[in-house]
């Protein structure tokens, strides 16, 4: 969307990530999705009369992970604090959250935008909070449903600074946050289930002007593309708002994903007083710089450094290493593969990255589903590469894979496809092709040299596409010539 | 006073002669089911008479578990004939009803859970009644103040409870029915609880021994939360013995309460018989200002005299930052319980109110029913401390005077071994007389509450009487010198028979 040039906007993303640990942060309770309403409700849970929290071990690790991946200030003290309002999801009455000392603060990520050019975004804060519940509005009549499953499960709220200036600046923004988290191993990254949650602070102001305009919070805008459309919408909305005299108020927005417009949800006027205080219940949490470098000893390759190493290290173009190191799955995949088949990086990049991905799309699985294991998928490779099927076969063999029919060479052995390198052989099919085509061989003799791709094409025919395609070309040439 | 048997004693009560059994100490209780004297069937059927036959003139139990109380006996006996039998096992024990009992409803004495009925067991009932704990029988529930909101025992959604003193006056509170049935002899010993004061000021209006121990000390799993910072279990007896045996089998690290501390407990039994010769006992002048009635005055120096006669040195120290206790505490107090009482909204559990058409009329309606004028009041108070604009003024500000006054006590600890003062101004005062008035009612709590603000243990034990009604006095420690208190205390028992004795009509 192109908006008036007079105008930019400046817009701050704060994004929810539920932590990949088994039990909830201040409970064993379980934090499996799609369980049945309220069967992950322990006491905790509920906030019956009575009980305690106590600090998941992991989630504090994972938070820590995080603040190392994004360059940040880890707090040797953090503390937790009470959130309070009134909801019927929220069991105790208060969220337990962070407010004035953050386990993670002052970070960055950078950004890639067009041309390869570099944006800085910074990030604010990360804190560690408790998920609430969940409101089921439909099939009850007079009445709502309360599922406390998602109720304690470990968030991390990351909050960038007001660095975005762009709709597509946010997305890539997201986008980079999302793949490290799920790299990082903290977040299983599934935004449809609601692991990874954004909202959206957005103002407009006049180019060249410092203050910033009045924002609105859009909440819980769930993909990608709904981010770049609440975003746009909001910018939108704003500006023609104050250009046709009116001003921005303060609120809290709900994307319509139906109608891509944002709705005003409530106003500062009704907000709560959240009324924080220290949570008496948890004692301030010490991390020691002992404790830092042990999660820095189990933080992996990130997706910048690999991707830098596999441009090194395997003579990758940018493009293919960017794919293959886009998610750490795909990146082990490839490796596995190389290693395996002995093969040339870029031959197993290009298997991996047109036919494999190809093939998974079609299929809709992802790399960790993959009917081609790498172990597969470099045997395959590796008969290429011994010339013991060409490149062609190669794909008839890969399907036949996929359709599970066994390995490249239980397939090549049932079916017979091993090439033909034996001159002699070749020499001999060559000669039969030359034999039955007399007229083609007079044209090509007369200057129509296009005709030698056909005697190619014959000549692999009559091989069943078994015969060695060097060899073909190099004893068609001399055969043709007479 | 041994009674034997004689009017008002029923006959099937009287399990040897000239012993009532709920006369005898803790130990001796252990003793005479060891020894066979009596049964624990016998024992609990005992106290489930007396209970029967004196509380109604108390309301010092909200439920009676008696079912359940001869269940636990009959197992007790069971594990005394298997020879697997601790010191506690078989012996009766009254719970607070603020501690969680599995399948036993758990009011906190409020109309917003009068129809709780806890899925699960507080870590100290575990540790007092379950089958790896001390094997204790639990008789029933014990009234209170609502949510520990109070020093009287007068805001129970069940009614006030009665001093066996004198029934016209209050046992003091929070843990007000805990004190009367023990002093009534309806219970060798109680749970109980203490924020600001809640153990040590009933006990004292009762003549009971009462002790708050270092906060962490004992689990807050299970304990309905007043004001988190503050709240500690801890436990009421007849004797410094008693309830030494008690708070041994309660203390210690709970990995389900992240305020608990992981540090051995003291052999708190064993203590008891050291000598207290050149220990260094403190008067803090601040706590004998004005204020403090001049009988209860008198009492609590003459057990100062006492004490000095068995060795102890006294000095007279200052905790400048005391008078500032109760403002502070009626700060952080009520901040923290706004908070900890957000959770009764009527939608998972305890009182919903009837007929309502949104939510806001759900809350509203639900927790102006179910919470009493207290509860209210500090609700208010603590949700206006905690707002917007206003916690820099009070809560923080509170939390730094908190400050000064662990400062004033770590001082202290510097030069004496113990503090020692009156645990309230006066004796047991009348029913009614104060509840109209909230100030004078939290002034009740002027010498304990320090304590809480620290965190440091504390106990109140009975030193005398003034027209007929008991004077409590208080002995503070350093952190976890709770071996100290008990010490202390049982040699002052040993030299004294205050302890002793028994309200009228209760024999």
């Amino acid at each position: 969307m192109v908006y008036d040039e007079n105008w930019e906007a400046v817009i701050g993303l704060e994004v929810h990530c539920q932590l990949l640990t088994k039990t909830k942060i201040f409970s064993g309770a379980s934090t499996t999705y799609g369980a049945a309403p309220n069967t992950q409700a322990d006491a905790v849970t509920l906030g019956l009369p009575g009980v305690l929290p106590v600090l998941n071990a992991t989630a504090l690790q994972m938070a820590v992970k995080f603040g190392l991946a994004v360059d940040a200030q880890v707090a040797e003290r953090c503390v937790f604090a009470r959130k309070h309002y009134f909801y019927p999801d929220l069991p105790k009455g208060y969220q337990i959250s962070q407010y004035e000392l953050p386990i993670v603060a002052n970070g960055h990520l950078d950004i890639e935008l067009g041309e390869g050019q570099i944006k800085r975004i910074g990030i604010t804060r990360a804190h560690m909070e408790e998920d609430a519940g969940k409101s089921l509005h439909e099939g009850f009549v007079g009445a709502s449903g309360i599922d406390l499953n998602r109720a304690g499960t470990p968030l991390i709220e990351i909050v960038s600074e007001p660095d975005i200036r762009t709709a597509a600046e946010a997305v890539a923004y997201l986008k980079k946050l999302h793949q490290l988290v799920v790299y990082l191993g903290i977040c299983d990254g599934n935004m449809q289930e609601g692991s990874f949650r954004c909202d959206a602070n957005v103002s407009v102001r006049r180019r060249g002007t410092e203050k910033f305009g009045t924002r609105t919070e859009t909440k819980n805008v769930n993909s990608f593309r709904y981010v770049e459309k609440a975003i746009e919408y909001e910018i939108g909305r704003q500006i023609d708002v104050i250009e046709s005299g009116g001003t921005i108020v303060q609120e809290t927005r709900l994307f319509d994903p139906g109608t891509g417009e944002t709705r005003s949800m409530r106003t500062k006027e009704d907000a709560n007083d959240y009324r924080y205080f220290p949570d008496p219940d948890l004692l301030p949490v010490v991390v020691t710089t002992d404790d830092i470098e042990r999660v820095r000893a189990t933080m992996p390759e990130l997706p910048e450094a690999k991707r830098n190493r596999f441009m090194e290290q395997y003579a990758l173009p940018k493009y293919d290493a960017t794919v293959l190191t886009g998610e750490q799955a795909l990146a082990d995949y490839y490796e596995a593969v190389v290693k395996a088949s002995g093969a040339d990086p870029k031959i197993c990049s290009n298997w991996i990255t047109t036919d494999l991905l190809g093939a998974l799309n079609k299929i809709g699985k992802d790399i960790t589903e993959s009917p081609v294991g790498a172990e597969m998928m470099a045997g395959l490779i590796a008969r290429i590469v011994d010339k013991t099927i060409s490149g062609k076969i190669a794909k008839d063999v890969f399907e036949a894979m996929l359709a599970g029919e066994g390995t490249a060479d239980e397939i090549i052995q049932a079916k017979g496809l091993v090439q033909i390198t034996d001159e002699s052989a070749i020499e001999k099919v060559i000669d039969e092709v030359i034999a039955a085509n007399p007229a083609q061989l007079e044209q090509y003799r007369s200057g129509k040299d296009k005709l030698f791709g056909f005697f190619v094409g014959q000549v692999m025919r009559a091989s069943r596409g078994k015969a060695n395609p060097d060899a073909v070309n190099r004893l068609l040439k001399d055969k043709l010539a007479g | 006073m041994r009674a034997g048997p004689g009017p008002g004693v029923h006959p099937g009560d009287i399990a040897f002669k000239y012993e009532p059994m709920h006369t005898l100490s803790i130990k001796a209780l252990g003793e005479g089911l060891k020894t066979k004297k009596f049964s624990s069937r016998e024992l609990t059927q005992h106290y489930l008479s007396r209970i029967e036959r004196h509380d109604p003139a108390l309301n010092s139990y909200i439920t009676v578990t008696a079912e359940q109380a001869l269940a636990q006996a009959d197992a007790a006996d069971a594990r005394l004939a298997a020879g697997e039998a601790g010191p506690l096992t078989g012996i009766p024990l009254a719970q607070k009803d603020i501690f969680c009992t599995a399948g036993v409803r758990t009011s906190c004495a409020s109309k917003m859970l009068d129809n709780f009925v806890a899925p699960y067991n507080a870590t100290i009932v575990d540790k007092l009644h379950g089958a790896d704990g001390a094997g204790m029988v639990m008789l029933g529930k014990c009234n209170m103040d609502e949510f520990a909101m109070g020093s009287s025992n007068e805001t129970s959604w069940y009614g006030p409870v009665k001093n066996p003193w004198d029934t016209g006056r209050v046992p003091g509170g929070s843990s007000g029915g805990s004190v009367a049935a023990v002093a009534a002899g309806l219970a060798p010993a109680a749970t109980a609880t203490d924020t600001g004061g809640s153990i040590r000021q009933p006990a004292a209006l009762t003549n009971l021994t009462g002790i708050k121990p270092t906060y962490g000390r004992v689990s807050r799993y299970g304990m309905i939360a007043f004001a988190s910072s503050l709240d500690q279990a801890g436990v009421v007896a007849r004797t410094a013995e008693d309830a030494a045996y008690v708070l041994q089998a309660m203390s210690g690290f709970d990995p389900r309460d992240s305020t608990s501390v992981e540090r051995p407990v003291d052999d708190l039994v064993g203590g008891l018989e050291r000598p207290i010769k050149g220990l260094r006992i403190g008067l803090p002048k601040e706590y004998f200002a004005e204020g403090l009635a001049d009988g209860a005055r008198e009492r609590v120096m003459a057990a100062v005299e006492q004490l000095r006669s068995m060795g102890a040195e006294i000095v007279e120290i200052s905790l400048p930052n005391s008078p500032l206790s109760v403002p502070t505490y009626y700060v952080v107090a009520p901040a923290e319980a706004s908070s900890n009482l957000s959770r009764y909204d009527g939608v998972r559990y305890g009182h919903r109110a009837e007929g309502i058409k949104t939510l806001e009329e759900l809350y509203k309606r639900s927790r102006g029913e179910g919470f009493g004028a207290e509860v209210q009041r500090r609700i208010m108070v603590g949700t206006y401390v905690l707002s917007h604009g206003y916690y820099d003024a009070y809560y923080l500000q509170a939390q730094k005077v908190r400050k000064l006054i662990y400062d004033d006590f770590r001082r202290a600890f510097e030069s004496v071994d113990l503090v020692l003062g009156p645990t309230a101004t006066d004796v047991a005062f009348e029913l009614g007389s104060k509840t109209d008035d909230p100030v004078a009612m939290y002034l009740n709590d002027i010498y304990t509450i320090a304590a809480n603000l620290a965190g440091i243990p504390a106990m109140s034990l009975s030193c005398g009487f003034v027209d007929g009604l008991p004077v409590g006095l208080q002995l503070m420690g350093n952190y976890f010198d709770e071996a100290r208190l008990l010490n202390v205390a049982h040699q002052y028992q040993l030299a004294t028979d205050w302890h002793q004795q028994h309200p009228r009509g209760f024999e």
